[in-house]
């Protein structure tokens, strides 16, 4: 039995000197015996694990035939971003979870197997997709991140006229300007992008629903709009001295890496929060100088939500955690960041969430001395959500309320999908969103 | 979109793949359930008259794998299907009823003439596509006088293909060949001589898959004994591979290849050698009606690469490129080379060399394979053994 092969990757020092993609995918020869390492199964396992509905066993098999770019085609068809979440979904907890070789040995290595089919697909181009016989019907979308690009890609290829408005200067919501380089490189988003516009989606940038145009005026405009918009990636944590400069907010300097312009830092740089927001901003301190990377959570480290795969990598680059750790008080020095005030935390009763409340342990206080903090706590809905798109009911937690089934909002014609609707946060469940929502305005059109 | 539809025998087959006679194709339920995920054609399990007594054993069953990959080969002592033309008339009838698009064919088998003929009138009759003729069973039917008995010799080849051409008004017949006789193109020839319009390569091989090491019993154990099989699976391929290439450069004459495939990249070498059709029987047992997907996508994208529209575009393109083993340049020489960077220092490679060929690789202080030009031969045993795609390749020598 042959072994679920590795990728291969950058050595430490080459991910220190930049933001060139860590892993390298599989070769062919470790790409083809770990895809007859598949047992084809019944009613495969991994294909319900796939919230997009790729045909993962499907594409097993056209690569182990050596029918790459059918293969890639057959993902493709479920996936408009299949080269992006070959790289960035977690598969362990989707896919490969529920796969039958792990009875076996080990899961298939999916990830790979799709990278690797995607990569040879890239080398030769994405065959664009037409758009349908028109319909007459418009749609707008609002977003082009992962959710608004694959709604509009669908629609496109059904025959309706589709505008995509998108705030910023460039299309790809967090795939460009959120997930680093280092895991994301520009140019399968780019690629993957061009081939979400084809079939005819008109892109138009650097518009801003509610500020630029009015949103009223964009649904008086269409026969159905949809609203991928995300969310906004703000800590909203008050400690003293937050704004002090030295501290940075996460989304922000993810967003300056994102677009190959990271601030230089030097010295040791804390990191506050647990996600994957926090680990993508620890490495990406590491990649912008910082000699030293602490990880500050409140909790333990089981119990961070960063997954697994983004823990384990960044340690490997050396960032350290300290765990049951909470800043009090952020400390200046002639107006400049010097040391942050922390008390230490136990852990106490299960809250809401299900998990053990921090319970701060009195006379713990301690400082750590640091040159930059960077806040990675949280992210939350656009606060503008019920002035801009008035009428539309929002959730308790301030995200847009639809129906699961359809993505219908409360508005009638008017759906919602991706960040902006489930904190589910990932790209695959954007896409899904995307797919789901373009079939219930289709239902809904024709 | 390419054209993968082919004409086998004056019979538009929508693509070449087809299920071949077989427990695969015992029902017409099962074909529906085929033709449905997209197969072209089907074969029904070979029938013959009622009077001709089928009785089974089981288990029927044995595989061999090649280390941890499954079913490397197949041997079967199943016979023919135990259901008779009556039963296999109405299939015909429901399947083409259901499917006029599909090729629906059927095989048949007989003991004498009468019974031969009376096949043949009565699928006629029901509205079959085309007749396939098994002369090829290895086990079993020979003990009657039937099946490979037949195969074996050209001069009852001719004959009783003769018997069934005659008796066929309408459609076409082919007659299945066994690879058990010495030149096979001569039972190829005699299928031209009798008037029958195509052959089929190749049925099973004769077999023994393997003997039990506690019981001392050989595989399949029946109630304490065995017998010979019928082999067939991804291990016969090459075997098939020879003869219908030897078919279609000597005999004239529509070839159905059959034996060893299961991608469509096995496919594509037999269109390439001559067949115009394709027929798969174990891969299908294995993997289901479903790798119809993978075959039909898999060539179609091939197609697509090659700039190809058709299927037809590939028929015979292999053929001119094999001769005599005496034709065979003896100017042409190749020296191994080993790439460097993608080597990973197994030396397999070193090992084959040494001890099945002319120790012309040597390993340097960092383990990796030094080829000595010199000594090195160029018969290609080190790239067979290699693990590693194109790490070690045959050059020519530059004289
Ligand atoms: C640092 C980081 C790392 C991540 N890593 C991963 C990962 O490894 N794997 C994974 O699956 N997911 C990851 N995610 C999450 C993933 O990026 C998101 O879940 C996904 O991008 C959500 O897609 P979306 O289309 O809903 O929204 P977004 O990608 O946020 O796109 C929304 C778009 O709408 C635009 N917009 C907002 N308001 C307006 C308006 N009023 N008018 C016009 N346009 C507007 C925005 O500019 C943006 O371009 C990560 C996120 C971050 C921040
Ligand atoms: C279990 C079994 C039963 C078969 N029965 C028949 C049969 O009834 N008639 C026939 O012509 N060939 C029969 N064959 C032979 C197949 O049609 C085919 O020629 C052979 O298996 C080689 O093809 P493969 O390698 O794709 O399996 C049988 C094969 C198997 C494995
Ligand atoms: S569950 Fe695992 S073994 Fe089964 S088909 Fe899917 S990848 Fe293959
Ligand atoms: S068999 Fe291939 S990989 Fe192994 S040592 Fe030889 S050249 Fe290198």
């Amino acid at each position: 039995m042959s072994v679920r092969p590795k990728m291969k990757e950058l050595s430490l020092e080459e991910r220190k000197a930049g933001f060139d993609e860590v892993e390298k995918g599989l070769a062919r020869h470790q790409a083809l015996p770990e895809a007859s390492r598949c047992l084809f199964c019944h009613e495969a396992p991994c294909v319900t694990g796939c919230i997009a509905g790729i045909d993962v066993v499907g594409f097993i098999r056209r690569l182990k035939t050596r029918n790459f770019i059918g293969a890639a085609r057959l993902a493709r068809e479920a996936n408009v971003f299949s080269a992006v979440c070959a790289r960035v979904c977690p598969s362990e907890e989707q896919c490969e979870k529920p796969c039958s070789s792990t009875n076996l040995a080990e899961p298939i290595a999916i990830s790979a197997l799709h990278r690797f089919i995607t990569d040879e697909e890239l080398k030769r181009g994405i065959r664009p997709q037409k758009a349908g016989a028109p319909t007459g019907k418009k749609v707008s979308i609002i977003g082009a991140g992962p959710a608004g690009l694959t709604c509009a890609h669908e629609l496109g290829r059904l025959g309706h006229e589709v505008t995509v408005f998108e705030a910023e200067d460039a299309p790809g919501g967090l795939m460009i300007h959120g997930i680093p380089r280092y895991r994301l490189p520009r140019e399968i988003v780019s690629a993957e992008i061009e081939y979400a516009l084809s079939p005819g989606v008109k892109m138009r940038t650097g518009v801003s629903v509610g500020k630029d145009i009015s949103f009223d005026g964009v649904r008086k405009d269409s026969d159905a709009v949809f609203i991928g918009i995300g969310l906004g990636y703000r800590s909203e944590l008050n400690t003293p001295g937050h704004d002090l400069p030295g501290v940075l907010q996460a989304g922000e300097f993810l967003r300056m890496a994102a677009l190959g312009d990271v601030p230089e830092l030097s010295g040791t740089v804390a990191v506050i929060g647990g996600g994957n927001v926090a680990m993508d901003a620890a490495c990406s301190a590491v990649r912008a100088g910082a000699s030293e990377v602490i990880v500050l959570y409140r909790r333990r480290e089981e119990d961070m939500p960063a997954w697994e795969r983004e823990r384990e990598f960044a340690k490997k680059e050396g960032v350290k955690f300290q765990c049951l750790t909470v800043p009090q008080k952020f400390i200046e020095k002639d107006g400049r960041l010097t040391a942050i005030e922390c008390v230490s935390t136990k852990l106490g009763k299960l809250d809401s969430s299900g998990r053990p409340r921090p319970e701060v342990i009195p006379g713990s206080e301690h400082t750590i001395d640091v040159d930059t903090v960077i806040l990675a706590t949280g992210q939350a809905p656009w606060p503008e959500l019920s002035s801009v798109f008035g009428g539309i009911r929002l959730s308790s937690s301030g995200t847009i309320e639809v129906d699961p089934e359809t993505l219908a909002t409360s508005v009638e014609g008017i759906f919602a999908g991706g960040d902006a609707v489930n904190r589910g946060q990932t790209v695959v469940q954007a896409v899904a969103d995307g797919k789901l929502a373009a079939k219930s305005i289709n239902d809904l059109l024709s | 979109m390419v054209d993968l539809s082919l004409e086998f025998c004056g019979v538009k087959f929508p693509n070449p793949f087809t299920l071949a006679a077989a427990p695969t194709t015992d029902s017409a339920e099962m074909i529906a359930r085929a033709f449905e995920a997209g197969w072209g054609g089907a074969i029904l399990k070979t029938t013959s008259v009622e009077t001709e007594v089928v009785e089974l054993v089981y288990p029927m069953m044995s595989g061999i794998d090649l280390e941890d990959k499954k079913l490397m080969g197949l041997q079967n002592i199943d016979l023919i299907s135990e259901r008779h033309i009556d039963e296999v008339e109405k299939d015909v009838k429901t399947l083409k009823k259901e499917f006029p698009d599909k090729v629906v064919a059927a095989s048949i088998m007989g003991a004498k003439k009468e019974d031969w003929q009376q096949l043949v009138r009565r699928l006629e009759a029901a509205g079959v596509d085309l007749i396939e003729c098994s002369f090829s069973c290895p086990h079993g039917m020979p003990e009657r006088g039937m099946g490979s008995t037949i195969g074996q010799d050209p001069e009852l080849t001719e004959r009783t293909a003769r018997w069934v051409k005659e008796a066929a008004t309408r459609v076409p017949i082919v007659i299945k060949l066994t690879p058990q006789i010495a030149d096979i193109t001569s039972a190829a020839a005699a299928v031209k001589r009798s008037g029958a319009d195509g052959v089929c390569a190749i049925n099973t091989l004769k077999s023994m898959i393997g003997v039990d090491l506690d019981t001392f019993i050989p595989y399949p154990n029946v109630g304490g004994y065995s017998t010979y099989g019928g082999y067939s699976g991804p291990a016969i391929k090459p075997v098939t591979l020879r003869c219908v290439a030897e078919i279609a450069k000597s005999v004239d004459i529509p070839i159905a290849a059959v034996g060893g495939i299961s991608t469509w990249s096995d496919a594509v070498e037999f269109l390439l050698l001559g067949a115009t059709n394709i027929q798969l029987c174990t891969a299908v047992m294995h993997n289901g009606f479903r790798i119809i997907e993978d075959l039909i996508d898999g060539l179609s994208v091939y197609l697509e690469e090659k700039g190809m529209n058709s299927v037809k575009e590939l028929v015979g393109k292999a053929l001119p490129y094999i001769v005599d083993h005496s034709k065979l340049s003896r100017d042409y020489q190749v020296v191994s080379s080993v790439n460097r960077e993608t080597c990973i220092k197994c030396d397999v490679c070193y090992i084959a060399c040494m001890d099945g060929a002319h120790q012309a690789i040597e390993l340097d202080e960092n383990r990796l394979p030094v080829i000595d030009e010199d000594k090195c031969k160029g018969c290609g045993m080190c790239e067979t053994v290699c693990p590693v795609e194109e790490c070690i390749t045959l050059k020519p020598r530059e004289s």
